[in-house]
């Protein structure tokens, strides 16, 4: 059982890579913004802690500099659901299951473990990338491709430590 | 030349309102929806092809994300250098960086999708990314409790500002964007040549 083993990209990485470098010159320009993703979860979480306890969640560091607003990365990342869905329905891909089946083939069908495995997952990497400052679009693209040193070390970094954790969990 | 700082453009000056103006948010969702559509395309919305670049079977996330930077780089450098569009540089924070992008890596490698491409595969119908996304939300919560702290720790050591590597290593950022341009496709050849995918 290899990753091979499963469906690969529809279209060639090649013409989406492309595609997706022309999209940032349009974001950079028309909306002056770059591609990202990680930041709209940590408005959804500030959203959520105005609802639950306003005062403190405005006493916050992190949400003193970047307050929670109804703005263009939150509409960017939903419209993804809807895009990937388009593409999905469109191209016959559209999965419909609770469980990946190289994951099932791996570690079985129970959905307790890979909702607790993937909760526990989704806790780090949102830590980790509010601490390093953005995820595999905000640095992984938008910053590798300003060249800034910034996200360079942090691409580098987010392989390193998916690497260290990847292998022994799907290759040995 | 436009130094990353210089701002060209009057919008990133002005404080935010709670909720953005519509015509903005209109061009948001349709960036996103092309976003989501080419990430889906891509196969990076799919849990094989996305573990399979972090057990180094699968090259197609790295095909993409070099194309992707070569593309970008090649049309963001001349746009900025005859003032058309403005930088959004991070602060390199050596600390921050590396232990962040370490903790961002394991997470990735359990979760198996990331923030963007978990709202990829949510769309195509993969619905355990639905547990990631609840847990990205906890987790910014929990850098939001600690935020205070890390800043006065992590968030301090090796904090250099904004940096562009070409500013690093003196050379003039043309220069630079064509060499790296041309280092990232040989890359590209070299994946293309020995991956099996």
């Amino acid at each position: 059982m290899t990753p091979l083993d499963y469906p690969g990209p529809a279209w060639s990485p090649y013409l989406v890579g492309t595609a997706i470098g022309v999209l940032s010159w349009l974001t950079f320009y028309v909306s002056d913004k770059p591609i990202g993703a990680s930041s709209f979860y940590a408005q959804v979480a500030g959203f959520l802690g105005k609802l639950c306890a306003p005062r403190h969640t405005v006493s916050l560091a992190y949400f003193q500099d970047n307050p929670p607003r109804m703005g263009w990365e939150v509409v960017f990342v939903v419209s993804i659901i809807f895009g990937a869905a388009t593409a999905a329905i469109t191209g016959g891909e559209f999965t419909n299951e609770w469980l990946p089946p190289m994951w099932v083939a791996r570690f079985g069908d129970s959905i307790a473990l890979r909702a607790g495995v993937a909760f526990g997952g989704g806790i780090l990497m949102a830590f980790g990338a509010r601490l390093a400052g953005g995820c595999t679009s905000g640095h992984g693209i938008s910053g590798t491709l300003q060249l800034s040193m910034a996200s360079w070390i942090s691409v580098i970094c987010f392989f390193l430590g998916g690497i260290a954790v990847a292998i022994p969990l799907y290759r040995l | 030349m436009i130094a990353p700082d210089k701002t060209v453009r009057a919008s990133i000056e002005m404080p935010e309102p709670p909720v953005a103006a519509i015509p903005q948010l209109i061009v948001g969702a349709v960036f996103g929806l092309t976003f989501g559509f080419l990430l889906q395309k891509g196969g990076v919305g799919k849990f094989n092809v996305l573990i399979g670049q972090l057990a180094l079977q699968d090259w197609t996330v790295a095909k993409i994300m070099l194309t992707a930077i070569v593309v970008g780089m090649l049309g963001i450098f001349p746009l900025h250098h005859f003032a058309k569009v403005n930088l959004h540089i991070k602060p390199t924070r050596i600390g921050a960086n590396i232990i962040g992008g370490l903790i961002f890596g394991a997470g990735f490698a359990l979760m198996c999708y990331c923030p963007g491409t978990g709202a990829a595969a949510l769309g195509q119908g993969s619905w355990d990314a639905l547990f990631g996304m609840a847990g990205l939300i906890a987790g910014s919560w929990m850098f939001a409790e600690l935020s205070g702290w890390t800043r006065r720790t992590v968030e301090k050591w090796g904090d250099l500002g904004k940096v562009l590597l070409p500013d690093l290593l003196h050379v003039p950022r043309g220069v630079f964007v064509a060499g790296f341009a041309v280092t990232l496709t040989i890359i590209l050849v070299l994946i293309q040549r020995f991956a099996a995918r």
